[in-house]
C-alpha cells in the first residue's frame, strides 16, 4: 500500500498539474463520507432545535437553488430572474402531491378536502415537482429564447408573479388550498436529508457544465455568435440550460417546502430570487463551489450571526441604540454592498475550490515554488 | 472545369437605406483559393454575414454543392424602400442558421477574433466537435457517451497537434498572443470538418514574416484538408501569392474579377484600393 502511494506521488511529481484522477476521486468521496458523518455526529450530541441544523438544512436547500441558477447566468450566460417562480411550482407540486388523504379534509378544510384523493410517494412528487418546473422553464423559453437580447429576464420575472398569482387563485382551492397554506406533507428530521438530495443534484449539475453540453453552454457564454459559428443551435441549447435549471430549482423547492413544513404561495416572492441571485454574485459568477460557500455564509448570517442585532440589547441600563427588529437587515444590506462593491467577482471568481487546487497549494507551500500560494484559493480576488 | 462548391448569385444586402451589399454574384469551384477584396466599408464581411446564415439578404440566391441554401426576395416595408436590382427574379424565401451551414461544411473565422476567450485551447476546439457528436444531453451527461466523448477529444487533440499547438492546449485562449489567436481560429474552424473556409482578413495585425508563415499555413492546411477557401484578405501579397482568383469589391457592388495578374493591372481597380491601400492600412 504504502508503495503504491509512493509510486503514485512520484508520478504526479513528475506531472505538474494535478492530481491522479483515482487519488482525486477517493480523497473527494472520503471527505465527503466524513462531512456526513460530522452531520450525523451533531445530530447525536446536539439537540434537533439546535440553530446549527437549521443553518445546515436551508444552506443546503439553498446550496442547490443558487447552483441551479448559476447554470444559467453563470454558465450560460442566460440572465433569468424566474427561479422563485420555478421553486413555487416545485414545492406546491410536491404538497399538493404527497400530502396523505386521511389529512387532505383538514388542509383543504375550505374546499371540501380538495379534489384529489391520493398520495405519491416522496420520490416520485419530488421528481414531478422538477419536471412541472422545468415544463414552466421549457413553455418560457419557447418565445423569448429566440430573441438575442435579455427578454428572458423580463419574462421569467413576469412568470414568477403571475405563477404566484395563479397558485393563489381561488377557483384553483381544491388543488392549490388558494392562498391557504398547505401542510401535513411528509417532511425530513435529518439534516443528512437534504444534504443528500441537494449533493446529487449538484453532482449532476457539476457532470453536466463537464460534459460535451457544458462545453457548449460555455461557448454560448463567452460568444454566442462563434458558438453558432461552431455549429451549436443556441435556441436548442439554451432551452435545455433553461429546462435543467427550472427542473432543479423545482427540486429546490419542494426541499424548501419540506424543510419549512408548509407552503403558502406569498412566500415566494421576487425578493426570494433576489436573494438567491445574491448568492451567485456573491459567490462569483461561474462558480459552483462559490455559490455552495456563499449559500452556508448567506444562510448563516441572515439565520444566525446577525440575530443579536434585531434583539433590543440593555447594557448597564442602557439600551444601545438601533438595535431592534429589522436592524439586522440593515446590516446585512451593507455587508452585502460591501461584498458586491469591493470583491466585484465575488468570493471565488470563476475559480473552484478543488481538491487539485488545494493540494497545488500545500505543495507550494512546502516546496516554496510557487509565488503567491493565496490566489489558489480564490480568497479575495480583485 | 472543376466543380462549384459555392454559387452567389445576385446577393443585395440592404439595412435600411444603405445598401451594403449591391447585387454581388461569384463563384468558388472546390479546391480553389479565391479572395475578396476592397476598400474597408466595401461590404466584404457583410457578404460573408450572408453566406454563412447571420443575415438574410434582401435579394439574391446563395448555393453550396449545388444545393439551394438560401434564398430571399423584398418583402414587407423592405418591398417598397428597396434599392437594388433584380426585383422578381426571387420568388422563394429559404434561410439557414449559422449553426446549421456550419453543420452542411461551411466554416468561417471573424475579422475580429472571436474566440471563446475564458476557456482554454483544448475546449476552444473541443467544441467544434460538439455539434457532429452523436450523443444528447443525458448520455453526455451521464457519460454514457464516453466513446465519443474520447473520439471527439482524441481528434480535437490530434487537430492541434498537427497546427503545433499542443503544447498550449492548456493555455486560456484569451491570453495568448495575437497571431496564435488567428491560427487558433483558423485551427478550431477546421475542427468543424468543412468543405469551404471562409476566412476574413486572417492576416489583419500581422508583420510581413508572420504573414508569410500564415500564407503557408492557408496553402498547407487547403491541401491536408482538402479545403476550398474563400477569404477577405488586405495584404496584397499574401492574395496575389495563394488566389487562383480575385473578386474586387466596392461600395457593395463587384467592379472587377479575374486571375492576379489580371486584377493588379486592372486600372479601376488601382484607382479604388490598391492605391489607397497601402496607406490606409496602418
Ligand atoms: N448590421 C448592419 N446594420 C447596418 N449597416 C451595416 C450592418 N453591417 C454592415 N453595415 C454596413 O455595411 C457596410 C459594409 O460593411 P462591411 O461589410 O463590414 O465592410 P468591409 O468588411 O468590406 O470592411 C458598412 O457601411 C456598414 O456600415
Ligand atoms: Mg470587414
Amino acid at each position: 500500500m504504502a508503495k503504491d502511494n509512493e509510486k503514485i506521488i512520484q508520478q504526479n511529481m513528475l506531472k505538474p498539474d494535478g492530481l491522479n484522477p483515482k487519488v482525486k476521486y477517493s480523497i473527494a468521496a472520503v471527505l465527503l463520507a466524513l462531512l456526513l458523518l460530522g452531520i450525523w455526529w451533531l445530530e447525536q450530541i446536539l439537540p434537533p432545535s439546535s440553530i446549527i441544523f437549521t443553518v445546515l438544512k436551508k444552506g443546503a436547500i439553498y446550496s442547490l437553488i443558487a447552483v441551479s441558477l448559476n447554470l444559467l447566468n453563470g454558465f450560460t450566460g442566460l440572465f433569468s430572474l424566474g427561479q422563485a417562480g420555478f421553486m413555487l411550482i416545485g414545492a406546491y407540486t410536491y404538497a399538493v402531491l404527497t400530502i396523505p388523504p386521511e389529512s387532505r379534509a383538514a388542509v383543504y378544510m375550505y374546499y371540501d378536502g380538495g379534489i384529489i384523493d391520493f398520495a405519491l410517494p416522496v420520490p416520485v412528487a419530488m421528481l414531478l415537482a422538477g419536471c412541472l418546473a422545468g415544463l414552466c422553464g421549457f413553455l418560457i423559453g419557447l418565445p423569448v429564447l429566440r430573441l438575442k437580447s435579455d427578454y428572458l429576464a423580463i419574462a421569467t420575472l413576469g412568470f414568477a408573479e403571475i405563477i404566484r398569482a395563479i397558485v393563489q387563485y381561488d377557483k384553483l382551492g381544491p388543488i392549490t388550498n388558494a392562498s391557504n397554506l398547505l401542510r401535513s406533507f411528509p417532511v425530513f428530521r435529518s439534516t443528512l436529508f437534504p444534504f443528500i438530495v441537494a449533493g446529487l443534484c449538484i453532482a449532476v449539475i457539476c457532470l453536466l457544465i463537464n460534459s460535451s453540453y457544458g462545453r457548449a453552454f460555455k461557448a454560448i457564454r463567452d460568444d454566442e455568435i462563434a458558438a453558432e459559428a461552431m455549429g451549436i443551435n443556441l435556441f436548442a441549447h439554451k432551452e435545455m440550460a433553461l429546462v435543467t435549471s427550472a427542473f432543479f430549482a423545482g427540486i429546490g423547492g419542494a426541499l424548501l417546502a419540506m424543510f419549512q413544513m408548509m407552503v403558502q404561495a406569498r412566500a415566494f416572492t421576487s425578493a426570494m430570487t433576489y436573494e438567491i441571485l445574491l448568492i451567485v454574485v456573491i459567490g462569483g459568477i461561474g462558480s459552483i463551489t462559490g455559490s455552495i460557500i456563499a449559500s452556508f455564509l448567506f444562510i448563516a448570517c441572515s439565520e444566525w450571526w446577525l440575530r443579536f442585532l434585531d434583539e433590543v440589547q440593555i447594557i448597564n441600563g442602557f439600551q444601545l441604540p438601533f438595535m431592534r427588529s429589522g436592524f439586522r437587515m440593515v446590516v446585512f444590506s451593507i455587508i452585502i454592498m460591501f461584498v458586491v462593491l469591493f470583491y466585484r467577482k465575488g468570493i471565488m471568481g470563476t475559480k473552484e475550490f478543488s481538491i487539485d487546487g488545494i493540494y497545488k497549494f500545500f505543495r507550494r507551500l512546502f516546496t516554496g515554488e510557487g509565488k503567491k500560494p493565496k490566489e489558489q484559493k480564490g480568497g479575495g480576488a480583485a | 472545369m472543376s466543380e462549384n462548391i459555392l454559387h452567389v448569385e445576385n446577393i443585395t444586402m440592404q439595412f435600411g437605406g444603405v445598401v451594403a451589399v449591391n447585387n454581388l454574384s461569384l463563384d468558388v469551384n472546390r479546391g480553389e483559393i479565391v479572395a475578396l477584396i476592397g476598400p474597408n466599408g466595401a461590404g466584404k464581411t457583410t457578404a460573408f454575414n450572408v453566406i454563412t446564415g447571420v443575415y438574410e439578404p434582401t435579394n439574391g440566391r446563395v448555393d453550396f454543392c449545388g444545393e439551394n441554401m438560401i434564398q430571399n426576395y423584398p418583402k414587407g416595408k423592405m418591398a417598397k424602400s428597396y434599392k437594388g436590382e433584380n426585383l422578381g427574379l426571387y420568388k422563394n424565401s429559404i434561410s439557414k442558421t449559422p449553426d446549421q451551414i456550419t453543420k452542411l461544411g461551411i466554416a468561417r473565422t471573424f475579422q475580429n477574433i472571436r474566440l471563446f476567450s475564458g476557456l482554454t485551447v483544448f475546449e476552444n476546439v473541443l467544441i467544434a466537435k460538439h455539434m457532429r457528436a452523436r450523443q444528447n444531453i443525458f448520455s453526455a451527461t451521464f457519460r454514457l457517451n464516453y466513446k465519443e466523448e474520447q473520439r471527439m477529444r482524441r481528434e480535437a487533440m490530434e487537430l492541434l497537434e498537427i497546427q503545433d499547438m499542443g503544447h498550449l492546449k492548456d493555455d486560456i485562449a484569451g491570453s495568448l498572443p495575437y497571431g496564435i489567436q488567428r491560427r487558433l481560429e483558423i485551427a478550431r474552424a477546421l475542427a468543424t470538418e468543412p468543405q469551404l473556409l471562409l476566412l476574413d482578413e486572417p492576416a489583419a495585425g500581422m508583420n510581413p514574416q508572420e504573414t508569410q508563415e500564415l500564407t503557408d499555413f492557408i496553402l498547407e492546411i487547403k491541401n491536408n484538408y482538402n479545403l476550398s477557401v474563400f477569404m477577405i484578405e488586405h495584404h496584397m501579397d499574401l492574395v496575389m501569392q495563394i488566389s487562383n482568383r480575385i473578386y474586387v469589391l466596392d461600395f457593395g457592388s463587384l467592379i472587377a474579377q479575374g486571375l492576379p495578374e489580371e486584377i493588379s493591372n486592372n486600372p479601376r481597380v488601382i484607382e479604388a484600393y490598391l492605391g489607397v491601400s497601402d496607406d490606409a492600412e496602418n
